[in-house]
């Protein structure tokens, strides 16, 4: 492999590993109200919040961008590739990322909520200073193991045509029938990738715990 | 939506779907195998296999599932290996659920309290009857969630052979809907489908973990 193929390589990672950042930290932000809907106190949220998250998590990615990519231009809405692939990304982790949270939330112990509230805080304080931190921090785990898994299944986005790593490889392999080296280049990428995200989240997870 | 397309086409799309079991079903059933092979390479094997083993499946679990099945299928002709489609996805389901297996029953072997290896050997059990009859057993119960979460998984990653012509669920069913032009319905039917699948999977174990509640231990 020679220095331009494999700086296309590259090109393409960096593709990868900003889709993935972007999805996720989306995922997050529409999991945390897909997880304050399914701990809603009315039924209706609660009935959306786990319809979303049975579709979500019950049909492959790859048909989710399938239909995404199918069925938004038919609907007038003509993104461009990379951006429904976002889409596609963000709403699929956001079911993954909601349940997580969720288990993070139903496991702040109860001694703490019932000690905020003696104290005279509201209900508002006590989630903003008690039941919030508590309950990111105890999903951070799965947010870095979402954040990989998002990685990985990023790949995907090579199928609706967006030239991530893994289509950059594709392009590239068949262009000098060399697959294996090629593939196997895109897969080191992915492994360092995903070793940055697992070392990124060991830092945070540092960070987070200090207070304890 | 045409409703009449769906009819019509149902016979080929029951196709699609015993294909999608035909490489989920035995594929899920040899990861169990070859991960319950390479947990206990690793609990007994000393530490050279479980470094090997460690690095060789923490590769496939770092990398993506697609990058896995095109080293395959298009790497494998220039080192002799020339696979059908079919048997290239259901070697890589395989193999990937292995990895995925390995490490859960890994942890289930490490949740088996000591004592009960201990009393094992106390009574005069051998290696290879503590682990049929202690280890095993036990080890079956605690990670039967976390199983059929995995078999979740594989199945819908089933989806992604597809996109070297295997012939299954999805290559079926956006074959007809491109043929057609019927991408709402083909999109409706695919989520459909797997949806139910999944459905049906998940409640099924949880239906054998309620079954099972009364082998668990105090």
């Amino acid at each position: 492999m020679n220095w331009p193929t494999f700086n296309l390589l590259l090109e393409g990672a960096v593709v990868t590993a900003g889709l993935s950042a972007v999805s996720v930290l989306c995922g997050l932000v529409l999991g945390i109200a897909i997880c304050g809907a399914s701990l809603a106190r009315t039924r209706g949220p609660r009935l959306f919040a786990s319809a979303y998250v049975s579709f979500f998590r019950g049909v492959p990615l790859l048909v989710q961008l399938l239909l995404l990519y199918h069925v938004l231009p038919r609907l007038g809405l003509d993104l461009p590739g990379i951006a429904a692939a976002a889409v596609g990304l963000t709403l699929c982790t956001a079911a993954y990322q909601a349940e997580n949270l969720r288990g993070g939330f139903l496991n702040v112990p109860a001694g703490l909520i019932e000690a905020g509230r003696m104290v005279g805080m509201t209900a508002r304080q006590i989630m903003v200073r008690i039941r919030a931190p508590i309950a990111l921090r105890l999903t951070l785990p799965s947010v870095i193991n979402e954040a990989i898994l998002i990685l990985k299944a990023s790949s995907l986005v090579s199928v609706v045509g967006v030239a991530d790593l893994t289509r950059t490889a594709q392009n590239i392999a068949s262009s000098n029938f060399r697959p294996i080296e090629t593939f196997a280049t895109a897969g080191a990428l992915y492994l360092v990738l995903n070793l940055a995200v697992t070392g990124g989240g060991d830092v945070l997870g540092r960070v987070l715990g200090r207070g304890r | 939506m045409n409703f009449g397309l769906i009819r019509e086409s149902l016979p080929e799309i029951l196709q699609g779907l015993a294909f999608t079991m035909l490489m989920w079903l035995p594929g899920a059933v040899l990861a169990v195998a070859g991960g319950l092979a390479a947990a206990i390479l690793r609990h007994y094997g000393g530490k050279v296999i479980d470094r090997i083993l460690q690095w060789l499946l923490g590769i496939i679990r770092g990398t993506p599932f697609l990058v896995q099945i095109f080293l395959l299928y298009y790497g494998g002709p220039f080192i002799g290996l020339d696979l059908e489609a079919p048997t290239a996805g259901l070697i890589g389901i395989s193999l990937y659920g292995t990895a995925y297996f390995a490490e859960i029953i890994r942890g289930g072997f490490a949740a088996v309290p000591r004592g009960h290896v201990e009393a094992a050997s106390c009574v005069g059990l051998s290696r290879f009857q503590t682990l049929r009859r202690v280890l095993l057993p036990e080890v079956a119960l605690l990670i039967l969630p976390a199983s059929v979460n995995m078999l979740i998984v594989l199945m819908k990653e089933t989806a992604i052979l597809s996109i070297i012509t295997v012939p299954e669920l999805t290559a079926t069913i956006t074959g007809i809907a491109s043929l057609h032009f019927a991408y709402a319905e083909g999109a409706f039917m695919l989520a459909l489908c797997y949806w139910v699948l999944t459905e049906l999977t998940g409640r099924a174990g949880r239906l054998l973990e309620l079954r099972l509640q009364r082998f668990r231990l105090a």
